[in-house]
């Protein structure tokens, strides 16, 4: 166990490069150094000298991977990719080109995101799965019938259009909850509210329906009808046998997204006005500040490798027929 | 075989417990503040006024901030020598912080002073001396902090010295000190920093004398220093004198200009030129600031009538008033109409009139305007479709609120904006460019065809004018009524311009060698191609739209969509074929409009503002001899034929120019808009007593909805537990069977 | 004189109708597959889903054979030239519906604009008035008394149409069903009417009938009427929601089939062989999942615009650039998301490879590649049948959200993501312009809920355990 860890983590170095190397040559495809200049200096009166000078200041004047002029490593190490890349993996993000610094902007828009996913995501799981249960229970009648018709409804219905209604009606007619805005400390429930009852609700579609199809899976298998043959009681069959024996999907969605938590989500919190992470790589896309999408990329996948291995962990805490090697 | 029921009809009573609660923790939590108020209760009452913004301003250095969104900012806090008059139009400058606007005298080459009306010819350079007021203060500021001796208690500081700094408000000592005239000179001198990259040191260096070669001679001494180890580095800007900017004395200081350039003042009343302190240039520069954030990009320092005191771009910025603020008065007179409308009743008053304002992040249009709705926002000034639940375009494009927001006590102001929308012709272009007859015909075709009218009604909501020329209302050389209009493309009918109908356009197609789009020789169809960026929802309107009207000449319009970037490069390599593009006045002089022609100025080759690239002789003539002079009729005759020209030539469709409104709540005053003067804040007042009426009246908590859903989800569970409790029965007797 | 025109996603569409072809006649043959599929369509509810997509299918053909035509001859004109705009076989079927463009919004069924317009009488006193749509309700003089007239004519002329093909059909099938059942004609259609046929017979012709009339009222009333209202700038809504339904279809579809042999494959080997193939598979998905999306489609996109800049004359129309932006759309997306699937796959292979049928195989000597397809496959079909479906609908609407950050379909391209995020604007006007909205929204919804029925009825008929 503890080797497969060790390996796993090893195994993290080699995604971590693919993935910048990758992000760097996909930003430079869309943005040329100069295009980045440009767009820092602002686009009124900008010189061809200002962008040469704005480029060789933060860098962005070497060759942008191989470097043809140098000799040896240097061919290599004296380009726009290396000298950027190596300090990710002390995690030091450095200065985003516009000049902030990336580390404590992160710090300090992580929280507010984390505000909003970590209810949503157990506040879900707890409606999500009561809600799946309660449609394999009456599976095959017409109230399962309806179940699944809800379910294909609410998933057929774009996310912006739960926000706007949301806040249409609980702020703007009902006048409950504040349209959007965000304060940090405990006065923050106040803003928080809205969005994770949309965030649970909007994703009662497809999760619901997707639970209800595991947990049908398992209600077929034979150690059930057993089960119910000895005279279980259906609930106690249902959140006991059948859950766990299904948790092996389940936690194959929500573990991995566990430490994706903090990345946010973009169009909730533009709506409601959240200062979270959420946006702040599109937002860095958009003013082609590679130095911040180049952090939070590196950021995502550290944590998605995390995640992944939480998975692989949990999954032989569940099922310990499953063995990692 | 109950237990399980039980612990449903348990889950039943949580649940109907849970809303109880929940209802209980919303009356608890929120004192008698209503219950969606964004803000916290302690606030209420208070003489804040509320704003948002949307994206995050990334400069607030003087030298560095051009965006409008920026300005909003460094606007209230810096305060260059001159400003525009608040109330009078046409626009017009007045002494901000110097004691009278600068009347410029010439030398000729050799350096003699010239005679007033001495021929352009002669003029080799202007001299401004401009002269500030004594007594202004700078705003509370840790760069000033002096200890019991007179020294600088945070000009040293070091990494550990900062360990519990945070932000700006963390430093225990501030400090301030008298506003002189070499703080402007510092900043002059600032633009032409080497790693301040200043977006208009590229424009002045042309202008003020030596700025060019002291940037050579700034990067030199960088880059000695940086040689001889020294961390920081700090140019102490004050060992390198400039030779176009110079104190004369403790207030005076003499800017010299290159040649005659009268719109140099106009630059005068931009942040540009507002002083900088060097204390806080050293002070920013200390090691360990930047990684804090603290940098004179985040945190301005300046004497204007506000300072900003909380700077987190990623959720609020506040500007508080600035207590060492010497006073100014509102103005006691204004353009006719003034006094009707309330913007004098504070004549005479002392300014700022507003203690704090909190601007709040909004990113999106439809939660901000239902909390302007809501009274959370004191004016909304966002341009978005809601304006569509507010207004109502009455006859003759006259334009006035629903009457829901009227009883509301919402007003409306509304100003043509000195900017224009404009769709141009590569004149490079084989087709659709050059000076040949056939393109001409074929530009003023599309021009016809192109129904602006329609477009503002359809996706400006009427806020606009269509444009005759490149010069918008409200600048000089701008025509009313019916020698402004362009003759080509209207006709001046019973209720003004009329757009000439389309067969008169088909007419010049045919004319042109394009009988029903086709070309006459080939019979080939026209394509014509559309450089564009984005694509939002509104833009893929906007581009069917556009295709529409190519279509009524039966020409095929294709659209090429890419990014800002590959659009620019076409741009620059002169690639492009049709392209829309704006411009927004950098200072009301038709010069700031007529130099987007020019043809020195052109995109390709120049790297200018001329994206027409459109280049004609007798225009650029013209041009050098209009760019210089006095307003007067010398002046408007050669901007009529400069004007001529370009309707003639057509490189533009000249498309609108757009209204800018505002839209403000009963308890706010002083909302003329003014759309070159930045600094307006101050003007500004509120009632914030009316405002917490207004607000509670208006957000009462309607709670009965909640009790509802519960009762629902209630009855969406009963049945489950019955069904539930019937299965487990039967189960049980079958079992017993 | 029409020149055809095959666009790149029309070529793949038309493939994938062959290999389900293929497929199918591949499926008649064995036994084991046809019958869980005679199971499926005994089902009602899976009867009348599956005539749904067909329905949807049949719009998205139609909408898939293109053509351009030729313009008029002109004086010493040697070649014949061929006008820029792209037509399908849909256009021809609709009219002049798509051309017949208003001025700007205009409400389902109106006769006048949705907006006031100052204009001039006779006397040349100015009036605020809704002017008179173009093209919708033109054809009468005094609409607001004889628009309901109208409707209700042209409606009932649908449902005579209607019931016409109806009865033509009916009689057609059970002709054929009394070949098959060895009845008389009359008796075998006396049965058909009753319901008493293993295969829901009534059901289908009862769905097909509700779309039969569908079909019937657009042809009938979307010449003259507005059905469903026009959009900003007066295009007609019904017309851009069947123009969409190809698009729909195209993403859903070509994006899954892009995705569906990557997830599947790449997670099986990953969870049964383990080890270094587990490994390099792993590395390939978090890779892939680490990197914004949307740089991947910007620059995917950006390159495949360069690539159409440098080579102009291989794009004559509009049709062809925009066709190009969507099959990278659904090349990225498809790349893209594999991943979910894969990791799911791998980690339901994980368990099941320990299950005892089939350790009982590995020790009899099974080939892996076998074991692979018969024993793991059919316990993992579930997992993937419901992820294809929810994938679909998710793709529908992601592209709404795509749009949103501006990398979604070409801003041209009629589509229901376009069509809802324009909405979002709509929405907030005042009075409120609802039909975009529901239009997109009723056609999507119903593609989706068709989907999802049917492959709920797939699941249970392949399921071994769910058999009743």
């Amino acid at each position: 166990m503890l080797a497969y860890i060790a390996r796993r983590l090893l195994y993290a170095v080699p995604i971590l490069i693919g993935v910048n190397l990758i992000t760097f040559v996909l930003f430079f495809v869309v943005n040329s150094p100069d295009d980045v200049a440009r767009m820092h200096l602002g686009m009124k009166h900008v010189t061809p000298e200002a962008i040469e000078k704005w480029k060789e200041e933060h860098g962005y004047d070497q060759p942008l991977l191989y470097n043809a002029d140098e000799q040896g490593v240097a061919k290599l190490t004296d380009t726009i990719f290396f000298e950027k890349s190596v300090k990710l993996f002390a995690f030091d993000f450095g200065s985003s080109d516009a000049g902030r610094d990336i580390g404590d902007d992160i710090s300090q828009r992580m929280w507010p995101s984390l505000a909003i996913a970590v209810p949503t995501l157990l506040l879900g799981l707890l409606v999500h799965i009561s809600f799946a249960m309660l449609l394999a229970f009456f599976r095959g009648t017409y109230l399962d019938l309806s179940g699944v018709v809800l379910t294909v409804i609410l998933m057929s219905i774009s996310g912006l259009f739960y926000i706007i209604g949301g806040q249409y009606l609980f702020s703007k007619v009902l006048h409950l909850v504040p349209i959007s805005g965000y304060e940090p400390g405990w006065q923050a429930w106040r803003f928080v509210l809205l969005p994770v009852l949309i965030g649970v609700f909007s994703g009662l579609g497809s999760s619901g329906r997707w639970y209800r199809t595991i947990f049908l899976e398992e209600i077929g298998r034979d150690y059930v009808r057993t089960a119910r043959a000895k005279g279980v009681p259906e609930l106690k069959l249902l959140f006991t046998h059948v859950l766990q024996n299904a948790m092996v999907p389940i936690l194959t969605g929500v573990v991995a997204v566990l430490p994706l938590l903090f990345m946010g989500s973009l169009i909730m919190e533009s709506f409601f006005g959240i200062p979270g992470l959420g946006s702040y790589t599109i937002e860095a896309i958009q003013t082609q500040d590679f130095a911040i999408v180049r952090a939070m990329v590196f950021l995502g996948s550290v944590l998605y490798i995390i995640g992944l291995l939480l998975t692989d962990l949990s999954y032989t805490l569940v099922d310990p027929r499953i063995r990692l090697s | 075989m109950h237990v399980p029921y039980k612990r449903l009809g348990g889950l039943g009573r949580v649940l109907g417990g849970l809303v109880w609660a929940l209802a209980g923790l919303l009356l608890g939590g929120c004192g008698d503040q209503p219950w969606n108020s964004p803000y916290p209760p302690k606030q209420a009452g208070k003489n804040i006024l509320y704003s948002s913004f949307s994206a995050r301003p990334k400069h607030l250095d003087p030298a560095q901030s051009y965006s409008s969104n920026e300005v909003v900012f460094t606007g209230q806090i810096y305060e260059p020598p001159l400003q525009y008059h608040f109330l009078r139009r046409p626009y017009e400058l007045e002494a901000l912080t110097a004691t009278r606007v600068p009347e410029p005298y010439y030398l000729d080459a050799k350096g003699r002073r010239l005679e007033a009306g001495a021929p352009d010819d002669a003029i080799a350079f202007s001299v401004y001396d401009i002269e500030i007021r004594p007594g202004i203060r700078y705003q509370p500021h840790p760069a000033f902090a002096r200890d019991g001796q007179g020294r600088f208690v945070y000009h040293a500081l070091d990494e550990d010295d900062l360990e519990d700094i945070d932000t700006l408000s963390d430093f225990p000592l501030t400090g301030s000190r008298e506003l002189v005239a070499a703080d402007y000179v510092y900043e002059i001198k600032r633009l032409a920093h080497p790693h301040l990259h200043s977006p208009i040191f590229g424009l002045m260096a042309d202008y003020i004398v030596g700025l060019k070669a002291y940037a050579t001679t700034l990067r030199q001494a960088w880059d000695e220093q940086e040689k001889q180890g020294a961390r920081p580095v700090v140019l102490k800007l004050s060992d390198f004198p400039l030779q176009g900017a110079r104190v004369l004395d403790r207030y005076r200081y003499r800017v010299t200009v290159r040649g005659k350039y009268p719109q140099f003042r106009y630059w005068l009343a931009m942040p540009f030129f507002a002083p900088v302190p060097w204390e806080a240039d050293v002070f920013y520069s200390q090691p360990g600031m930047k990684e804090r954030n603290i940098t004179l990009d985040w945190y301005p320092v300046g004497t204007g009538p506000y300072m900003l005191t909380v700077n987190n771009p990623n959720r609020q910025m506040v500007l508080e008033r600035n207590p060492n603020f010497r006073g100014e008065r509102y103005p006691d007179a204004g353009e006719a109409g003034d006094r009707e409308a309330g913007f004098l009743d504070d004549a005479g008053r002392e300014m700022p009139f507003i203690d704090k304002v909190i601007y709040s992040l909004e990113k999106e249009a439809i939660p901000t305007w239902n909390k302007f709705l809501q009274g959370y926002y004191d004016a909304s000034g966002v341009s978005s479709d809601s304006f569509d639940q507010a207004i109502q375009v009455g006859s003759s494009g006259s334009i006035s609120l629903t009457p829901e927001l009227r009883e509301r006590g919402i007003h409306l102001n509304t100003a043509v904006a000195t900017s224009i929308y404009y769709m141009g012709f590569n004149m490079l272009d084989p087709v659709v460019g050059g000076d040949s007859e056939r393109a001409r015909l074929l530009r003023r075709a599309i021009s016809i065809a192109m129904d602006y009218e329609e477009f503002i009604s359809i996706f400006a909501n009427g806020r606009g004018i269509p444009a005759q020329g490149p010069l918008p209302p409200g600048i000089f050389g701008h025509r009313e009524g019916r020698e402004g209009v362009n003759p080509y493309i209207y006709t001046w009918g019973a209720r003004g311009p009329q757009r000439k109908p389309i067969e008169e356009a088909r007419r010049l197609m045919a004319k042109a060698g394009y009988p029903d789009g086709r070309d006459i020789e080939t019979g080939k169809p026209l394509v014509l191609y559309l450089d564009a960026t984005g694509g939002g929802p509104d833009d893929s309107a906007r581009q069917n739209w556009i295709r529409k009207q190519f279509a009524k000449l039966d020409i095929q319009l294709q659209i090429r969509n890419t990014d800002y970037n590959r659009f620019q490069d076409k741009m620059l390599k002169g690639t492009a074929q049709i392209f829309q593009w704006g411009w927004n006045a950098d200072y009301p002089d038709p010069e700031n409009f007529l130099f987007l022609l020019y043809g020195k100025n052109a995109k390709f080759r120049h790297n200018g503002e001329n994206a027409a690239n459109y280049s004609n002789p007798e225009y650029d003539r013209l041009f050098e001899q209009m760019k210089n002079m006095e307003n007067g009729p010398r002046r408007q005759q050669i901007i009529d034929r400069m004007i001529d020209i370009l309707r003639r030539d057509a490189p533009w469709v000249f498309g609108f120019h757009p209204k800018q409104f505002v839209l403000y709540h009963d308890w706010y005053y002083n909302a003329k808009p003014n759309l070159m003067a930045n600094n307006t804040l101050k003007y500004k007042r509120l009632d914030p007593l009316l405002r917490e009426q207004k607000r509670r009246e208006w957000n009462r908590p309607i709670v009965w909805p909640l009790g509802l859903m519960a009762l629902l989800l209630v009855a969406m569970i009963v049945p489950a537990v019955v069904a539930y409790r019937r299965h487990e029965n039967r189960r049980m007797l079958v079992e017993a069977d | 004189m029409i020149k055809p025109v095959i666009l790149w996603t029309d070529a793949l569409v038309f493939l994938l109708v062959g290999i389900v072809v293929v497929f199918a006649f591949y499926a008649r043959r064995h036994e084991h597959l046809r019958a869980p599929w005679r199971e499926v369509v005994r089902g009602r509810i899976a009867v009348a889903s599956l005539v749904v997509l067909a329905f949807y299918t049949l719009t998205g053909l139609l909408d898939s054979v293109h053509y351009r035509k030729a313009l008029p001859m002109q004086d010493g004109q040697v070649e014949v030239q061929y006008g820029g705009e792209v037509f399908s076989l849909l256009d021809a079927l609709l009219g002049d519906v798509g051309s017949q463009v208003e001025k700007t919004y205009s409400a389902p069924f109106a006769y006048t604009l949705y907006t006031r317009e100052t204009v001039v009488d006779e006397n040349g006193v100015q009036k605020r008035i809704f002017p008179r749509l173009k093209y919708g309700g033109a054809h009468l003089d005094d609409p607001a008394t004889q628009r309901g007239a109208d409707i209700a004519a042209r409606s009932l002329a649908a449902l005579w149409q209607a019931l016409a093909f109806m009865l033509v059909l009916t009689l057609l099938l059970s002709l054929w069903l009394a070949g098959r059942w060895r009845l008389s004609p009359a008796r075998a259609l006396r049965r058909l009417l009753r319901g008493d046929s293993d295969v829901p017979w009534r059901t289908a012709l009862f769905t097909i009938f509700l779309f039969a009339l569908l079909a019937a009222l657009i042809v009938n009333l979307a010449s003259a009427w507005h059905v469903l209202g026009t959009d900003k700038v007066g295009k007609d809504v019904l017309y851009q929601t069947l123009k969409s339904v190809r698009t729909g279809l195209v993403i859903g579809t070509l994006t899954t089939l892009i995705m569906l042999p990557f997830a599947v494959t790449l997670g099986m080997m990953a969870g049964y062989f383990r080890g270094w193939v587990d490994d390099v598979i792993q590395y390939l998905y978090t890779t892939l999942n680490s990197i914004p999306g949307v740089l991947l489609i910007a620059a995917s996109v950006l390159m495949m615009q360069v690539y159409m800049d440098t080579h102009p004359e291989l794009f004559e129309t509009m049709a062809e650039r925009a066709d190009l932006r969507l099959l990278f759309l659904c090349l990225i997306l498809g790349i893209t998301s594999w991943t979910g699937l894969c990791r799911l796959l791998r980690g339901e292979t994980l368990k099941l490879r320990e299950l005892d049928y089939v350790q009982a195989a590995n020790a009899f000597g099974v080939a892996r590649r076998v074991i692979l397809v018969r024993h793991l496959l059919p316990n993992l079909m579930h997992l993937v049948l419901i992820a294809v479906v929810i994938d679909f609908s998710g793709l529908v609407l992601a592209e709404a959200v795509l749009s949103y950050v501006g990398v979604g379909v070409d801003p041209t391209t009629m589509s229901w993501g376009n069509m809802i995020n324009r909405a979002r604007l709509e929405m907030a006007r005042e009075p409120m312009v609802w039909w975009s909205l529901l239009a997109a929204f009723s056609f999507m919804f119903t593609l989706v809920l068709a989907a999802n029925l049917f492959s709920d009825a797939v699941r249970d008929a392949f399921d071994p355990r769910l058999r009743r």
